[in-house]
């Protein structure tokens, strides 16, 4: 099947999935369980990455800042705007797009090779819109609340980074982190990630829902959906990055 | 009543239903039996309306299913029941959140309405004890019983069986049997069954209709079978020695 087809055949979904639930009680059931599989359980992962990462970026900082003429407050300044405009929302979401894009599309994957998708159509019930809608509403509730804590832990991480290793200042730190800050930059990540959010639940859910075969096409297409989601959040940070700051 | 009319399948040019016609009626097993790649189960997904048809009529007590919008399809899928060859029961959720999730969806009952009438229903497949194990924790007999009662707890009027016992061994396959037969008498159902098995055919099939390459190559009941000359049929049931040795003892029996 060529590209076109695809992406015809995702919008096609997208059409079926955005219908109004069958029954309310359900869907917020659903929801709730969403959060917990798809938010809470990656909290863990990402407080860990943004952290050491924030850590990272700090000591990195440091080390190539070697010239007396460059203040050291730009560590935290520059420390702060990485994580905001870049680590927390791309960053993050691609390793989002790893762990939840593969446990999506491999769970619908074997509802689909075990009859339980047929099974659910066979009942009168919109498939799509039962497991695929909550995952979407769960995402983009979930995720921006994590990439806040994320940009606060990938900060902390540094100016923890910077007091262990001696390389600077924690005053200077949090100078810097202070400097010149732009609440613009918060909502600039902040719709990048329910963007990134909504691929993240989409396309690994296409990849799992039109999966065709047993557990081998259902591995295949895990691999796929963690592919394409990264391959999508990366083009679409491109084309935001310069619609939103250009 | 089903009645389905000239049914014509195809897939990417090739033809696997070739003017398939045939009634099923109200209260009785009705089989469809035939060798591997006969379309038996395109022909039973193409009744559910899981594949549309490129041809032919559906018809469930007169609403046509292939000329009803999606909306329409999916309110006539409430009255359907289906037994999936694997159970197809959901992972995550327990026996009895299984059987009580058709009643959540599409009723206002309380929820010890439900499990009333999940424990009603559990009874009935002589299922006792298992409410609260997950599919994974229960043997394949009882995850077929969770099956045939998740299908029949919304009082169906139509239940579709695919290969109901595959995969079983004889004793519990007779019992799944037996209890699809019951069930069918007592609720007054139209039940369509996809099987392989001749033991099964040969107990409850009230009336069979066997494919061939996509055609009906013959029709009439467990009883009939001993006594056609239908060549295709012939080859299919006897092609065990067993049933050559039943069909000389049922006819030296009817003599």
């Amino acid at each position: 099947m060529n590209y076109l087809e695809h992406i015809g055949k995702y919008f096609i979904m997208l059409k079926q999935v955005f219908k109004k639930p069958q029954k309310w009680s359900v869907f917020k059931e659903m929801l709730f369980r969403e959060i917990e599989d798809l938010g809470l359980k990656s909290l863990g992962i990402i407080m860990f990455i943004s952290f050491f990462v924030g850590g990272v970026v700090a000591i990195q900082t440091a080390l190539n800042v070697d010239s007396p003429f460059i203040p050291k407050y730009l560590i935290g300044f520059a420390t702060k705007r990485s994580m905001i405009l870049e680590f927390a929302p791309t960053f993050m979401c691609v390793i989002l797009a790893g762990k939840v894009g593969s446990y999506i599309s491999s769970s619908i994957g074997t509802m689909r090779v075990t009859e339980q998708i047929d099974a659910l159509e066979v009942m009168g019930i919109n498939s799509l819109n039962y497991l695929v809608l909550p995952k979407i509403i769960a995402t983009l509730f979930f995720y921006p609340l994590l990439i806040l804590l994320a940009m606060f832990l990938g900060i902390y991480g540094g100016y923890v980074a910077g007091t262990l290793t001696d390389l600077f200042f924690s005053e200077d730190y949090v100078y810097g982190i202070q400097l010149d800050f732009n609440p613009y930059f918060i909502k600039y990540a902040l719709i990048k990630t329910l963007v990134f959010a909504f691929v993240i639940a989409t396309i690994p859910a296409y990849h799992g829902y039109y999966v065709k075969g047993g557990s081998l096409e259902v591995g295949r297409a895990s691999t796929q959906a963690v592919v394409w989601t990264s391959v999508v959040i990366i083009l679409l940070n491109y084309f935001l990055t310069q619609m939103l700051l250009g | 009543m089903i009645e389905v009319k000239d049914l014509y399948k195809e897939f990417n040019g090739t033809p696997v239903l070739k003017g398939v016609s045939t009634t099923f009626e109200k209260g009785k097993t009705n089989m469809i039996i035939g060798q591997s790649g006969s379309g038996k189960t395109v022909f039973l997904k193409c009744l559910l309306g899981l594949h549309i048809p490129e041809k032919g009529i559906i018809s469930f007590d007169g609403r046509k299913h292939t000329e009803l919008d999606i909306k329409e399809r999916r309110q006539l899928r409430q009255e359907i029941g289906m037994v999936f060859q694997g159970g197809a029961l959901y992972d995550s959720l327990t026996v009895e959140e299984n059987i009580m999730f058709p009643l959540k969806m599409f009723t206002d009952n309380s929820y010890s309405e439900m499990l009333e009438r999940v424990n009603f229903v559990l009874d009935r497949v002589n299922l006792e004890n298992a409410n609260k194990k997950f599919p994974s924790e229960i043997s394949g007999g009882m995850q077929k019983r969770v099956s045939i009662a998740r299908a029949i707890v919304m009082n169906p009027k139509y239940l579709f069986c695919d290969e109901p016992n595959s995969g079983l061994d004889p004793n519990t396959a007779t019992v799944i049997d037996n209890l699809i037969q019951e069930i069918t008498k007592e609720y007054q159902m139209i039940t369509v069954i996809n099987s392989h098995d001749m033991n099964s055919v040969m107990e409850i099939g009230e009336k069979i209709i066997f494919l061939k390459n996509g055609v009906k190559a013959w029709e009439g009941s467990n009883k009939e079978i001993f006594k056609t000359e239908n060549e295709s049929i012939v080859d299919f049931v006897y092609s065990s020695n067993l049933f050559k040795k039943v069909k000389e003892a049922y006819l030296n029996e009817t003599k």
